[in-house]
């Protein structure tokens, strides 16, 4: 448990950092992480379990800048899944489920679930109801992989304007995958 | 789109990350709070004349830190609740360490007098008007610390907008001190708190509605 602990941190302090390929393996490792743990929880509705990792795995990055280095990653990365989870069954007012009984991180470690089921909401079509100022940077700089000032230069956006929108845009990509 | 696609898709181009944003986002509520506090207290209220003279009194300074307790107690809270996963301790029960040495005082010096001039002290002249003043100048760190923490990861929505309410009241509590005349602890273990009560108690409401994410 310790190592996997100390495996993530790494990789997710090495991608703060800004060092891609070690923020892709966190994202990856975490995904099926949370696969297994809502997987577990989420029983009755089996289906949703894939927009429930997507959504959280948009959150986990979005909130990014709260993680701090003196905190265990498991601990942090935890709350956002049991946040995110709690959230789905009130908005699925699926009452009972909500009253479960805290659990360790530790537990929340112990299992990952690499098989990734056919999420139910497509995100590239809702990427599309963005409008153009949040959907053209993220397309430009997370999808093809240009560089701000390219995608700024290609969308007559400024630089900034770019980032806002990248940083908006996942925003509101979440919003839409929770209505 | 596939998990794995959203994965890559997340990590492309990913920005490196500032450290210390809840810091930063505080070290702003306190700085524009503060001085939007001040500013309103200087334009709409008057510092008091005697201040001078006041300072040179023990009780201003107690008087001082009640509200500058309460206000460093609800930051580290805030701080804490901001990011998920950490605990908050106990913050809850910290507070009662400044209430409980205010109520304390008041009540050696309610009993230091007789009866009849009780009332005087529990009211002062202005019993009326401080929570709502104390409110008032709390206004611009309740906007703050709510921006504050809608840029941050609150996982306890209610308990984040409580603490964020009561930061912003002790905000205002802070810079009311430099205009009201009123030394008394029964006043201020009583009108002072309610005055803070009043933003945390706002803050506790519009938490759920406002720090969802």
């Amino acid at each position: 448990m310790r190592e996997r602990e100390d495996q993530l941190k790494s990789l997710l302090l090495r991608g703060l950092a800004g060092e891609g390929a070690a923020y892709e393996a966190f994202l990856r490792e975490l995904g099926a992480i949370l696969r297994a743990f809502l997987r577990g929880r989420l029983a009755r509705v089996p289906d949703e379990v894939e927009d429930l990792v997507q959504e959280t795995l948009i959150a986990v990055h979005i909130q990014r800048h709260t993680y701090d280095a003196g905190q265990p990653v498991t601990a942090w990365a935890h709350a956002i899944a049991r946040y995110k989870m709690i959230d789905f069954l009130r908005r699925r007012s699926i009452r009972e489920a909500v009253q479960e009984p805290l659990e360790d991180d530790a537990d929340f470690l112990a299992s990952s679930d690499e098989e990734a089921r056919e999420a139910r909401r497509d995100l590239a079509v809702l990427l599309d109801r963005l409008p153009d100022r949040h959907r053209l940077p993220i397309v430009f700089v997370k999808l093809e992989g240009l560089s701000v000032a390219e995608a700024a230069k290609r969308t007559g956006m400024s630089e900034s304007a770019v980032k806002v929108g990248v940083h908006r845009g996942l925003k509101a990509l979440a919003a839409l995958i929770r209505k | 789109m596939r998990t794995e696609e959203l994965i890559s898709m997340l990590a492309t181009n990913a920005e490196p990350v500032a450290r210390g944003a809840v810091r930063r986002r505080l070290a702003v509520v306190l700085v524009a709070g503060g001085a939007g506090a001040f500013a309103l207290m200087l334009a709409w209220l008057g510092i008091r004349p005697d201040l001078a003279e006041a300072a040179r009194e023990p009780m201003f300074w107690v008087k001082l830190a009640l509200p500058a307790a309460l206000l460093v107690t609800a930051l580290v809270a805030a701080a804490r609740l901001a990011r998920p996963g950490v605990r908050t301790g106990h913050a809850a029960e910290a507070l009662l360490v400044p209430v409980g040495a205010i109520w304390a005082l008041a009540a050696a010096s309610l009993a230091s007098v007789p009866g009849e001039q009780r009332m005087a002290l529990l009211l002062g002249d202005t019993w009326a008007s401080c929570p709502f003043n104390i409110a008032a100048l709390s206004v611009p760190a309740f906007l703050a610390a709510f921006w504050a923490m809608r840029g941050l990861a609150p996982t306890r929505p209610a308990a984040a907008g409580a603490f964020s309410g009561l930061l912003a009241g002790a905000v205002g509590a802070t810079a009311y001190c430099l205009h009201c005349p009123e030394m008394a602890p029964p006043f201020l273990g009583t009108w002072y708190l309610l005055g803070m009560a009043i933003p945390a108690a706002a803050g506790a409401i519009a938490g759920p509605r406002l720090l969802r994410w």
